[in-house]
């Protein structure tokens, strides 16, 4: 636990993932996240799990599907592309209330885009590019000691819900390296309480049954309720945000990620300026902070969304705000990545208007 | 003294199927449920139900049953296999599944060996969606989506499952048979138990593919479905084993190599 590692932030994911009990991989090779398949490749065999390298990303979501149908703390992950040909199985995974994990290491779209670093998948991760009405809970880790981190929290949460839950992270955060400590003793999966739904051996119980479909009219909606009434549990328990410097803040800046990190350097040269910048950062994009934003915008009336993207996290910050503040958008999509000083030119023209 | 000749497989449930007359799913699941009471693995058995008419079989099969998106059977058979190597592991797909939309994940979970079990229903149409082209509709032949008949210019050629897969290393047991006659249901059974055997004794993946009527979607009466699988549909898909145990080699796991030592 105590122990100091230095490691590349799409190992930390893959080694985090081991260590809260992930004992299943399927995936397909895509830049920037190449690390994670191929370093759980050697890592889940050395535990006696699962890697596959499947013919395609949507393969991998169906190994996915039928190995957490079997109960097995299970993972995938891609980038952008693949996430988007993976959308079709997360459907049918949420539909079945299978607990998975997954993660998108973000580069730039839309279409082939490019390996750079970029948030352009927000919209993908927080409304679900895939079919239906359906949630999936998403973590934003900014640091290389978070993507180790949050593993364990998604599949706390995944099987507490029965619930899909992602890692949304980019190529910057899964490339760069720091130092990280786990903050979690590693699980033993087969010490984790049985579940009564998996399949299996049906001695000496009722055969199971896992799906998503039910023609019968009337059954399909009543299903989606009880989906309904799990994701409105989980926006009131399990919303994460840091707050940094806001009690005395003229302007708020709302970032997740690589751009919060960003954003934090721009407040903190605004501060020895005397701007007095604060920083609200969604930890979990889904459920999102919203009463916080919103109770911050009855008396900060600058907010300032700083994205790598051409403005999909402005939409729930205007959403929160209702109208209560001046929303102002700093996005750059595609690959393109502010500095530090540019975000603050930004709030200083800003503060003159 | 009354002797019970018949009675319905433990191996099946007892909710009514609800398919056409004539058809062959009933008696495929028929066939299926025996053999898994006989070999004794129902209770251990998960069961892939696929999309397409059979999208019921989970209601049909006294397993445990899970019901995947079209096409992905094999890919979902293949984690819970990986996850529950105890069990023993059952995809059931139509042709528009298996051969169509899901032929990346079929040849793959084939080329990797996958320990289970592929029970393919070829009817060479769309059933559930009303009676369109499937990959394994001959040429010539009606459907709603080549009404002037399958013309090889325009909609290519029809897919033989088994000869395509008999090609890769890996599978253990290729069979084509059909239910169109009692002696032919019987023949499918063998194959069928043959199949799930090869499962239980790890011996690699296997597949067999069962040609079946479609009246309904053929647009003719069940007998003249009968006919048309013995006249028309055996002689382009001709039955038989197309890879067996016997002829399988031994795998052996190769030693690493480097690229530049194998050259």
């Amino acid at each position: 636990m105590d122990e100091k590692l230095l490691m590349k932030g799409n190992e930390a994911l893959a080694e985090g993932a081991v260590r809260a009990g992930c004992r299943f991989f399927s995936g397909y090779p895509i830049t920037p996240q190449n690390e994670v398949p191929e370093y759980l490749s050697w890592r889940l065999p050395e535990v006696g799990g699962t890697f596959i390298q499947a013919e395609s990303e949507v393969a991998a979501i169906n190994m996915l599907y039928g190995a957490s149908a079997c109960g097995a703390r299970v993972m995938t992950s891609s980038s952008g592309p693949g996430i988007s040909l993976k959308q079709e199985g997360i459907s049918y995974i949420s539909g079945a209330n299978l607990p998975i994990f997954y993660a998108n290491v973000m580069r730039g779209g839309p279409g082939l885009g490019n390996i750079a670093p970029s948030q352009g998948d927000y919209f993908q991760a927080t409304r679900g590019g895939g079919h239906g009405d359906y949630r999936v809970i998403v973590y934003a880790p900014n640091s290389v000691s978070e993507m180790g981190n949050f593993p364990k929290r998604c599949y706390d949460l995944a099987e507490k819900y029965r619930i899909a839950t992602m890692v949304l992270t980019d190529g910057l955060l899964g490339q760069m390296m720091e130092p990280i400590e786990f903050d979690f003793e590693p699980v033993d999966p087969a010490k984790l309480p049985e579940k009564d739904w998996a399949l299996g051996n049906a001695e000496g119980r009722e055969r199971r049954v896992i799906r998503s479909y039910d023609l019968r009219p009337g059954y399909l909606e009543k299903m989606t309720l009880k989906l309904a009434e799990k994701y409105k549990e989980i926006e009131e328990k399990e919303v994460k945000f840091e707050a940094v410097q806001v009690e005395d803040a003229e302007i708020l800046l709302v970032a997740y990620g690589t751009s919060s990190r960003i954003s934090k350097s721009a407040l903190m040269l605004g501060r020895k300026e005397g701007i007095k910048i604060g920083l609200l950062r969604p930890i979990t994009l889904w459920p999102f902070p919203s009463k916080i934003i919103s109770d911050l915008s009855e008396r900060i009336k600058k907010i300032l969304t700083v994205e790598m993207s051409l403005g999909q996290l402005v939409e729930d910050v205007k959403l929160a705000v209702e109208g209560k503040a001046k929303v102002y958008l700093h996005g750059r999509p595609s690959g393109g990545i502010p500095t530090g000083e540019e975000v603050l030119e930004v709030i200083k023209k800003i503060m003159k208007s | 003294m009354e002797k019970k000749v018949f009675e319905r497989t433990k191996g099946l449930t007892e909710i009514l199927m609800r398919y056409c007359p004539g058809c062959g799913h009933g008696v495929v699941h028929r066939l299926v449920g025996e053999v898994m009471e006989e070999l004794g693995i129902t209770n251990r058995t998960i069961g892939i139900a696929p999309v397409g008419c059979s999208v019921f079989a989970d209601e049909y099969f006294n397993c445990d049953m899970i019901q995947p998106a079209h096409g992905r059977g094999p890919a979902v058979a293949t984690g819970i296999k990986r996850v529950r190597p105890d069990c023993i592991v059952f995809s059931y797909q139509g042709d528009g599944d298996l051969a169509s939309i899901g032929m990346a994940e079929t040849i793959h979970a084939a080329a990797r060996g996958e320990r289970i079990t592929i029970i393919f229903v070829n009817n060479a149409i769309y059933g559930m969606t009303g009676g369109q082209m499937a990959p394994t509709t001959l040429l010539g032949m009606k459907s709603t989506t080549t009404p002037f008949g399958r013309d090889p210019r325009v909609a290519g050629y029809p897919i033989k499952v088994c000869e395509l897969l008999a090609t890769l290393e890996a599978p253990a047991y290729l069979a084509r048979v059909s239910v169109h006659k009692p002696a032919n249901v019987l023949k499918a059974k063998k194959a069928i138990k043959k199949a799930f055997q090869v499962q239980m004794n790890d011996q690699g993946f296997s597949l067999v593919e069962i040609l079946s009527q479609c009246p309904t979607d053929w647009f003719v009466t069940p007998l003249q479905g009968i006919d048309f699988v013995e006249k028309m549909m055996i002689p382009f898909f001709p039955l038989g084993e197309y890879k067996t145990i016997e002829g399988k080699k031994e795998t052996v796991k190769p030693e690493p190599k480097k690229v530049l030592e194998t050259v």
